[in-house]
């Protein structure tokens, strides 16, 4: 099972109720995924001297303030950290790799989820609507997310198996389906040096297009060489900078379904997560094509 | 008529309304805000008139017996899937598996229909006024699927009997899937298939495919696949 959903504002006077939107996409995929669910927000881009990080710790009273404070002091740059729940948004103008590098030294229990200019990624354990409301997300504005539903089959029901899963700085994916590949794909990765922190299906996809990324492909490339190198189900969908990309394997049985209309395009599991939406009656509704990618935004 | 506010009464309570028994021959309902919600207006058994009004999500018309159930928008996975008799008819597309085992009937979908639509199916007529998905017609066994658009990679594959008329482009057709002689019979029953869908498509356009009947028995040259 499984639900994932993406929603990408055209019109930028929706923009501000963003969350809203898309609230009720991922509380109707909650019958698909009871178990966790996530999003990738794409809001506020920071100046192109800084990044931006998705933080996680288990420990909600983990103390992020001081950590920020280290690092900026550590790092020699400046830093702000937000705390939301579990997660935390740290900005800061250093060096990524010197920051990468601080995190993993000094906080074994801090997970980076996600880095780039705009995208904030939260995902726990718990139903959708839960989780939402964990994260302040209905008032939240932007240009676009996507979110997943999770019902696990592939490995354990946790906060780091929950998705989406980032492939690159402002890169993300969430997916619907399992992976038959993925213990192989894994030990191939790990020989080229990337780093995993749980055993499912999707971080291995996702490392994949890191690492496909990484070595220069763009992503569409990167997801034209998944087709040949990934073996199982799946409809993903990735969120990037600028939109999003979906992409279903050459069976295509995982639903998936687009839409869109002047003022915006959405991608879902099942039509009911886009029935919600304004509009959604006579938009232009299609079902994706088996190993055809659908990006709105530069795949690069 | 009785219209049927999805949204408002639930799912339960719709279908409970069109499968009673107390319905009269004829008799209209109308369902509004399905919002693409699942199994709407399944197992019905009686000669009603159902309009959905909007976009109906999986397994819509399932079990259908007698009933003619028309959607109004695009239809989910599974349409019309296991139907007995009636008709279903849908005014823009269906996703997969439309018509999957149904045993009867007839199922039109004005617009495309996606990946295995037929799939098994055991007698039912499916016209398609669109285009069909790769693996259409997989398993079929008896019953027409007429595609007045184009069809997908691998049609027909592992077909035991059944017919698929096909006007337009077929991609590749499925193991064991041939093209089959058109006579007068053929062009006749396809004829009256089309005009029951409403659907005007010139018959002489439509190309006929079915089994080749080489996977009915096992064949010793096979044995060492195995």
């Amino acid at each position: 099972m499984c639900g994932i959903v993406g929603l990408y504002l055209k019109n930028e006077q929706l923009r501000p109720k963003l969350g809203s939107l898309f609230q009720p996409m991922l509380s109707e995929m909650k019958s698909r995924g009871p178990d966790s669910a996530g999003v990738a927000i794409y809001r506020d881009p920071v100046n192109g001297s800084q990044t931006k990080y998705s933080l996680a710790h288990d420990n909600v009273k983990f103390d992020w303030q001081k950590l920020g404070t280290t690092l900026a002091s550590d790092c020699q740059c400046n830093a702000s950290i937000n705390q939301i729940d579990t997660h935390a948004i740290l900005i800061a103008d250093a060096q990524e790799p010197h920051v990468r590098t601080w995190l993993k030294q000094h906080h074994k229990g801090v997970r980076l989820v996600g880095s780039g200019s705009s995208v904030e990624i939260f995902k726990e354990v718990g139903l959708p609507d839960d989780v939402y409301s964990r994260f302040e997300l209905e008032a939240a504005s932007g240009t676009h997310m996507i979110g997943h539903t999770r019902m696990a089959t592939e490995s354990a029901v946790t906060t780091a198996g929950s998705h989406p899963f980032a492939t690159g700085a402002d890169l993300c994916l969430v997916h619907n389906g399992s992976l038959s590949n993925h213990n192989r794909l894994r030990e191939q990765l790990e020989k080229a040096g990337l780093e995993f922190q749980t055993e499912n299906d999707t971080e291995v996809a996702a490392a994949y297009m890191t690492h496909k990324i990484r070595e220069g492909a763009t992503l569409r490339e990167a997801l034209e060489q998944a087709l040949i190198d990934l073996d199982g189900f799946y409809t993903f969908c990735v969120g990037t900078e600028t939109g999003f990309a979906v992409l279903r394997d050459p069976i295509a049985c995982k639903h998936a379904v687009l839409a869109e209309t002047d003022d915006w395009v959405a991608m879902a599991t099942e039509y009911r997560a886009i029935a919600t939406l304004p509009g959604s009656d006579a938009a232009n509704i299609w079902e994706p094509k088996p190993q055809t990618i659908y990006a709105w935004g530069e795949l690069t | 008529m009785t219209t049927l506010d999805l949204q408002k009464i639930g799912l339960r309570k719709v279908n409970k309304t069109l499968q009673s028994t107390t319905t009269t021959a004829g008799e209209k309902f109308t369902v509004v805000n399905p919002m693409g919600g699942h199994a709407i207006a399944c197992g019905l058994q009686s000669d009603i008139e159902v309009t959905i009004d909007g976009h109906a999500g999986f397994y819509c018309g399932g079990m259908n017996k007698n009933a003619c159930i028309t959607v109004h928008g695009h239809a989910g996975v599974g349409l019309a899937e296991n139907m007995m008799s009636g008709t279903v008819r849908v005014t823009g597309n269906a996703s997969q598996a439309a018509g999957a085992t149904a045993h009867g009937g007839l199922l039109i979908i004005e617009g495309d229909a996606s990946s295995r639509c037929g799939i098994s199916m055991k007698g039912v007529d499916i016209v398609v006024g669109g285009s069909v998905g790769h693996m259409s017609g997989f398993m079929a066994q008896a019953g027409n699927l007429v595609i007045c658009g184009d069809a997908g990679d691998a049609l027909g594959d592992s077909i035991y009997e059944a017919n698929i008329y096909v006007a337009g482009a077929v991609e590749t057709l499925g193991s064991d899937c041939e093209e089959k002689p058109m006579d007068s019979s053929h062009v006749d029953a396809l004829t009256e298939l089309l005009n029951r869908a409403g659907i005007k498509v010139d018959v002489q356009k439509f190309k006929r495919y079915g089994s080749a009947r080489t996977l009915y028995n096992f064949h010793p040259d096979n044995a060492g696949n195995y």
